[in-house]
């Protein structure tokens, strides 16, 4: 698996996210001004203050060549994963439904909390198997940003439940932002993009207290074709 | 052609939670202003545009989000 991490001006996990790549396979930073996705398998969008995060999180650089490139290789089937600030930008792209907005407490929150994954009603089988290998039900996983609460139109939530589009949940009463329903991540009606608030890239080493963050790359991984 | 000026006003939809507003609403007793409520914070961008037709266009596509947020094009007179 050939790994491509995004890197926008004010990316600041996007090491992390590499490394937790390299860890499942090959992985290379791709500039923001980059258009060429060629021998990429799957791509992440890494957290940070993309562009500063002027005007609202995400809203530049969705605008990016490498964006413009990502959004061709998702519609073509390709994986793509979003954490913390690639959420957001993924939200604004269209890539996927709803929009994150600032935290109900106003406050930046960073904590490690559990995941609760949930693989779709009908939700791809090879990653329902590789959910379903977790040693525990639950990921513990860190997550620390200002603007993560999860907001869609209640026509949209109910539609996201019904397709099996909600791919994280907050466990109970660990909802750190205000998020709709708990949401904590979602992914696009075909499986293949998936975006989530909390950092998994933080949480492939037993130093740092859990490894589970790697289930959540290996899921996006197997939910996508490669390009 | 001369660029006309235009205002733009941009704030979170009715119905959605805005913490901003909240904060400023909740802050507003202790300084001695009773009787404010409703308070939304949102943000107004000033532009210059040669045409200012395509105004609506920009807003849908950058500086507003139309899923979670509502804006008002105001075009200013005396354009120069």
């Amino acid at each position: 698996m050939r790994w491509g991490v995004l890197q926008f001006p004010g990316s600041c996990d996007e090491r992390d996210a590499l490394h937790a790549c390299s860890l499942l396979g090959q992985a290379r930073l791709v500039w923001h001004e980059e258009r060429d996705l060629a021998g990429i398998d799957a791509i992440v969008v890494p957290g940070g203050f993309s562009y500063g995060d002027y005007l609202r999180a995400g809203a530049i650089a969705r605008f990016s060549p490498a964006m413009e490139a990502v959004a061709e290789f998702a519609a073509a089937g390709g994986p793509v994963l979003g954490i913390c600030n690639g959420f957001q930008v993924l939200c604004e792209a269209g890539l996927l439904p709803g929009a994150l907005l600032l935290n109900e407490s106003r406050r930046f929150t960073c904590r490690q909390l559990d995941l609760v994954p949930d693989p779709g009603v009908d939700g791809p089988k090879s990653e329902a198997e590789v959910l379903n290998s977790a040693h525990r039900p639950t990921l513990s996983i860190p997550a620390k940003h200002g603007e993560g609460r999860y907001w869609a139109p209640d026509e949209v939530l109910d539609a996201l439940e019904a397709n099996g589009q909600v791919a994280y949940r907050y466990a109970r009463g660990q909802n750190p932002n205000g998020s709709a329903r708990d949401i904590a991540g979602v992914r696009n009606e075909a499986g293949n993009v998936v975006g989530l608030m909390p950092h998994p890239e933080h949480a492939v080493d037993p130093l740092s207290g859990s490894t589970d963050g790697l289930k959540v790359f290996e899921a996006v991984a197997a939910a996508g074709a490669p390009a | 052609m001369a660029a006309v000026r235009a205002r733009v006003l941009i704030r979170p939809k009715e119905g959605i939670l805005d913490p901003q507003g909240k904060a400023v609403e909740g802050a507003l007793p202790a300084l001695g202003f009773e009787g404010i409520g409703h308070v939304r914070v949102g943000r107004m961008v000033e532009l210059e545009a040669e045409d200012p037709e395509r105004l609506g266009e920009l807003c849908e596509k950058l500086l507003a989000n139309p899923l979670i947020e509502d804006y008002e094009i105001e075009r200013l007179d005396g354009a120069g």
